[in-house]
């Protein structure tokens, strides 16, 4: 096996597959940033050249710092996004554990009601929550949008949680009880660290849809000081006219927290789980 | 004074009887092993001991209190588990002191306790380390420190050797015993290994299906065994039956003869047959023979023999040293 994986040819063919694959996911992306740098006739002229000294052009940031608060829809977008992150994170893991570790009635049925979520879309509910934050008067408050993301992310990581909790060793758990820890003390100090590459995953998979959602936002939260990113990048698609330099920076610019925090989630994500506990 | 007296406890996982009525005294500085077939509920009952599952039914006494309702660490006892169970991100001397913190235990007194249970199981060298840093025998010595260390009432092992390879194992042994000499503790102590059982135990306790079978030291289970399943289950190799007529005896009943209880006669032994098998180990020959209408038996000589397969072969034994089973496999 290791022979077959230092043969020249498979190397080289492996990373030519990795290479070609990197350009296809990256080229939209390229192409963005390439384009947010240009004027407006140099975009449509030639869409794949570099930004030279002739076409190059901030007008499209400059449109964009102008419009609107674009800061403070940064701000909305990262609040949003980093605070349903920690809430499904923090309820789906206790969730986990106790439909991993503790018996008692209804457990399977509770795990399948939890994982119901994973089939059916939230969008379906959308005249009810809105019914509900009306009510509750959460409406063009980021906390709704918080709980519906969190509502929204619980049942995968739930699922994905517990599968990976139960395979946490017993024994380690009962040692620690036998040494006096608390269920907290076993949970936060001894069983989240080693499902740690698991929260990461979640993490991953639900930051992007919260980053990029556009529809709650637009119905629960459209407030001026409440918008978020996407919904604040709206203004420059119109149904006739779409300001293209405004949106290809908008766009350039909400890539960077989103990669920021995929870059810190995916070191967990490679990092491994922590061995020697268990042989 | 009884370390740990258990009345009629019982354990069910839904409908699945797990342990079935089990009454048992350890005492004071007793060292009791449990042996049983897989699946019989030995790590349970160790569990139901350790508060960490409740007994469906019956009393857990430790050191005289009830403790039925109390939390695993308020039971004074502790526990050794197979996989070591080491905190990964702690180092070795915070894994060994984590317990006596969690007591609040004065800093001086923690030092003192890891110092001396660290020099006791020569791991002085290691108290920076992490776990993975260690190697097997070293891990499962760090997970014994942790136990010595709340110096328990009771300490309860579960196989605590059966991941480190044979020299290891026998050198943990002998530390395990000349442990309980020194600490003078009770300790109760689960396993599937012959050698452990008969040379650690004061007290074995043979258990099958969730039922206490039989209870008494090493040699009485050896010499005098209450039925064919612990005369069997102790002793390697394991003991011989036949049907009792082979050799005369009355029908339905069966004989058990031990290995090394068997002995070549040069001519007219009760027992022929042809050798099938040979194993040589030096110190002693076990050698397979097919006995027509007794299946195959195991005879167990000393030293070294020149026997050959196919070679056709006659056995004898004292009856003294043999034992007679009714058909329920009780002692007749
Ligand atoms: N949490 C549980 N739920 C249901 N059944 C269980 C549970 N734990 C153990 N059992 C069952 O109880 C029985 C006894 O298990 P236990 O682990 O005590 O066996 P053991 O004697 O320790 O076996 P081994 O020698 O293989 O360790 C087994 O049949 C097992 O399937
Ligand atoms: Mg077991």
């Amino acid at each position: 096996m290791n022979k077959a994986r230092r043969n020249p040819f498979n190397v080289a063919a492996s990373h030519a597959i990795l290479l070609t694959y990197t350009v296809i996911a990256l080229f939209p992306v390229f192409v963005i940033l390439i384009n947010s740098f240009k004027t407006r006739k140099a975009i449509f002229r030639e869409p794949l050249a570099f930004p030279d000294a002739d076409s190059f052009s901030l007008i499209g940031y400059q449109t964009v710092m102008k419009q609107g608060d674009f800061f403070q829809y940064f701000q909305n977008s990262m609040i949003v996004t980093v605070a349903s992150l920690f809430f499904v994170l923090l309820f789906g893991a206790m969730a986990a554990f106790a439909l991993a570790e503790y018996r008692f009635k209804g457990n399977t049925l509770m795990g399948l009601y939890l994982a119901l979520g994973i089939m059916i879309p939230i969008r379906i509910g959308t005249v009810a929550i809105l019914e509900l934050m009306v009510s509750t008067g959460l409406v063009n408050t980021l906390w709704a949008l918080i709980l519906v993301y969190t509502a929204q992310g619980l049942p995968l990581a739930v699922f994905i949680l517990s599968e990976f909790m139960r395979q946490v060793s017993d024994d380690l758990k009962n040692a620690g009880r036998i040494d006096g820890l608390s269920e907290y003390t076993i949970f936060f100090r001894l069983v989240l660290p080693l499902v740690r590459p698991a929260m990461a995953t979640v993490a991953v998979f639900n930051m992007i849809p919260i980053w990029n959602d556009l529809w709650f936002p637009l119905i629960l939260a459209p407030a001026e000081e409440v918008k978020t990113l996407t919904l604040g990048s709206q203004v420059f698609i119109g149904q006739f006219v779409t300001d293209w330099n405004a949106v290809l920076s908008a766009l350039s610019m909400a890539i960077l927290p989103v990669m920021v925090l995929y870059v810190i989630f995916s070191r967990q994500l490679i990092r491994g789980i922590t061995s020697g506990a268990v042989k | 004074m009884t370390a740990l007296k258990l009345t009629n406890v019982c354990k069910s996982f839904g409908a699945v009887k797990v342990l079935k009525n089990i009454d048992l005294e350890v005492e004071e500085g007793e060292f009791v092993v449990f042996v049983g077939p897989s699946g019989c509920g030995k790590s349970t009952l160790l569990r139901v001991i350790a508060g960490l599952e409740d007994a469906t039914e019956g009393t857990v006494e430790i050191d005289g209190d009830i403790v039925n309702q109390t939390p695993p660490a308020k039971r004074g006892i502790a526990m050794v588990f197979q996989s070591y169970a080491l905190y990964p991100h702690l180092t070795v001397h915070d894994n060994m002191a984590l317990a006596l913190k969690q007591e609040k235990q004065p800093k001086d007194e923690i030092a003192g306790r890891v110092d001396k249970a660290s020099k006791m199981l020569s791991l002085d060298d290691y108290l920076d380390r992490r776990p993975s840093e260690l190697s097997g025998g070293q891990r499962q010595r760090v997970a014994i420190g942790r136990a010595i260390v709340r110096e328990p009432k009771l300490f309860l092992f579960d196989e605590p050797l059966s991941n480190l390879d044979a020299a290891l194992r026998m050198n943990t042994r002998i530390e395990i015993a000349n442990l309980h000499r020194s600490l003078d503790a009770s300790m109760i102590y689960v396993t599937h290994d012959q050698t452990e059982a008969m040379t650690l135990a004061s007290k074995i306790v043979v258990l099958r299906d969730g039922m206490v079978v039989q209870v008494g030291s090493p040699m009485e289970l050896y010499n005098n065994p209450a039925n064919q399943f612990v005369a069997g289950f102790l002793g390697a190799p394991s003991m011989n039956f036949f049907p009792a007529p082979v050799v005369g005896g009355a029908d339905g009943m069966s004989v058990g003869i031990r290995p090394e209880h068997l002995r070549i006669a040069s001519k007219g032994g009760r027992l022929k047959g042809e050798v099938v098998h040979v194993e040589k180990l030096g110190g002693d020959t076990n050698v397979l023979v097919d006995v027509a209408g007794a299946g195959r038996m195991t005879l167990r000589l000393f030293g070294q023999h020149p026997i050959d397969n196919g070679a056709t072969l006659e056995m004898d034994y004292d009856d003294a040293d043999s034992f007679l089973f009714d058909a329920a496999g009780h002692r007749a």
